[in-house]
């Protein structure tokens, strides 16, 4: 999958599972902020990764990302590591 | 000790989706029983069901609340939401007041079943996602409630089978009576999807009337062959005279009796002297006589041996009396956790328009049928007095009794 096809597809599901409109979704952005996630709505997160890409995610592999950019970059390297479970 | 008083009311059921609706319903006996084809192939004995349409919250609620809230849940939102607008109960009362919740519900299946088949098939808790937890646990209802609408006072769920609704009533009754709150939101809410009641089907307990759905619910007819499963959410906000006074709200009515009772026998099987002892001490409790009360809202489900039982012990209680009587699960079907609250919002309509629901399908009596005064169609009467049974598995019994503010 070309990065551009990962990044689209996680915009998708952001705008449709946390109901954000999809101008506030940009690469410099806060994730945590933009989405207004609270500890509850990362479990969630973990789980449209999963539904999309097909790799499991720990909650603590959030600890790093700030950006929407900190977060394809992850999702891509796991997709590219071909991590799939 | 305080007076107890009914400000406000909300439903959402099978037979409307507002007050206006279920009014209309039960003044014409309209039926909102049908066949689902899809509980045939699931491996229901019967397809017979109410049916109730999971209402569109998106513009109501935000994400975070509707993930967390079940099907029932749904439907208590919807009812609270107008029964608190009844009330003139606006979100800054809610605020500076502290406002209490007791909910009947004694099932999330749905939900439950849901999450585990998730976690069978991925090997995963974590994919169930965040809201499943809240929306598997019995006290659902309250948990979701009292989040969503800012409440903070007493809090919890009643779990009392098909009596549910009614003692969450009785209790909140008794919370105000006391002095331990001013207002509580009462009510009792029901799922009704194909996993809900399986197990209940398994029983042969529900009407096989296929062929005629809306003629299967026939509570005290001789030919009743078992109830129809249905649900939705009714809410009534309860509350003390002095509050309701103060703050100008209407009254649709006085909570002044309530009593309850254990039948001390079968887990399924029902007795008379359970119900006998349960309605007895609500005419005590409410300081009245057998005779001062005009209409008894019955909890007959149309099954064969729960309906001669009630009958037997209304017949008992109220011997020479012989207030009129119907059940309005003749149409509505058995909303099990919630009808012990939504029959004592369809009792206070009739209260309201003067009028007694019709007990649909009540063609030919039995022997104890038969000694019931049971309203066949719609009877125009000023009601003063209701009385309303709910019993349940266990033996758990509840009667209330509701008296128009003269």
């Amino acid at each position: 999958m070309k990065n551009e096809e990962v990044i689209e597809k996680i915009n998708e599901f952001l705008v449709e599972e946390f109901e954000v409109e999809a101008e506030r979704i940009v690469p410099e952005a806060n994730l945590k902020e933009t989405l207004e996630l609270d500890s509850l709505d990362y479990i969630d997160l973990v789980v449209v990764i999963e539904s999309n890409f097909s790799f499991k995610v720990k909650p603590e592999d959030f600890v790093n990302i700030q950006s929407f950019q900190d977060f394809y970059d992850y999702v891509i390297s796991r997709v590219n590591s071909k991590e799939l479970v | 000790m305080n007076r107890v008083v009914i400000t406000g009311m909300g439903v959402y059921s099978c037979i409307g989706k507002n007050l206006d609706e279920v009014r209309d319903s039960l003044y014409k006996g309209k039926s909102g029983i049908t066949l689902d084809t899809f509980r045939k192939e699931f491996g229901y004995r019967s397809g017979l069901t109410g049916y109730v349409e999971r209402p569109n919250l998106k513009q109501l609620l935000d994400r975070r609340a509707r993930i967390m809230l079940p099907e029932q849940g749904e439907y208590a939102y919807v009812a609270t939401l107008e029964a608190l607008k009844n009330a003139g109960i606006d979100a800054d009362y809610l605020n500076d007041h502290e406002i209490g919740i007791l909910y009947g519900n004694d099932s999330s299946a749905k939900a439950v079943i849901e999450s585990t088949d998730i976690i069978r098939e991925k090997k995963d808790t974590t994919l169930v996602g965040s809201g499943s937890v809240f929306q598997t646990m019995n006290s659902t209802v309250t948990m979701n409630l009292s989040t969503i609408f800012k409440l903070r006072g007493v809090n919890f769920t009643i779990s009392a089978a098909c009596a549910s609704g009614s003692h969450a009533i009785g209790l909140g009754y008794h919370f105000i009576k006391t002095g331990l709150q001013d207002c509580i939101v009462c009510g009792g809410a029901q799922e009704i999807n194909h996993y809900s009641m399986a197990n209940f089907d398994a029983l042969s307990a529900f009407s096989v009337m296929e062929s005629a759905p809306t003629r299967a619910s026939r509570p005290f007819d001789r030919d009743r062959d078992g109830l129809i499963p249905s649900g939705g959410g009714a809410t009534l906000i309860l509350e003390s005279l002095e509050s309701a006074r103060k703050r100008g709200a209407p009254i649709l009515g006085e909570v002044i009796g309530y009593g309850f009772s254990s039948n001390g026998a079968h887990i399924s099987n029902p007795t008379v002297d359970g119900p006998v002892r349960s309605l007895s001490m609500s005419l005590k409790d409410a300081g009245i006589s057998a005779s001062e009360v005009d209409y008894i809202n019955a909890h007959a489900t149309s099954t064969p041996a729960g309906d001669a039982s009630e009958a037997k012990a209304i017949n008992e209680v109220f011997e020479g009396t012989k207030p009129l009587v119907s059940s309005t699960k003749s149409m509505t079907g058995h909303e099990c956790w919630m009808a012990g609250a939504s029959e004592i919002v369809y009792s206070l309509l009739m209260m309201q328009n003067n009028f007694i629901a019709p007990n649909i399908n009540f063609e030919n009596p039995d022997e104890d049928s038969a000694k019931l005064n049971i309203a066949k169609s719609s009877v125009e009467k000023n009601i003063n007095v209701f009385l309303s049974n709910s019993f349940g598995f266990g033996g758990t019994n509840s009667s209330l009794i509701v008296r128009k503010l003269t």
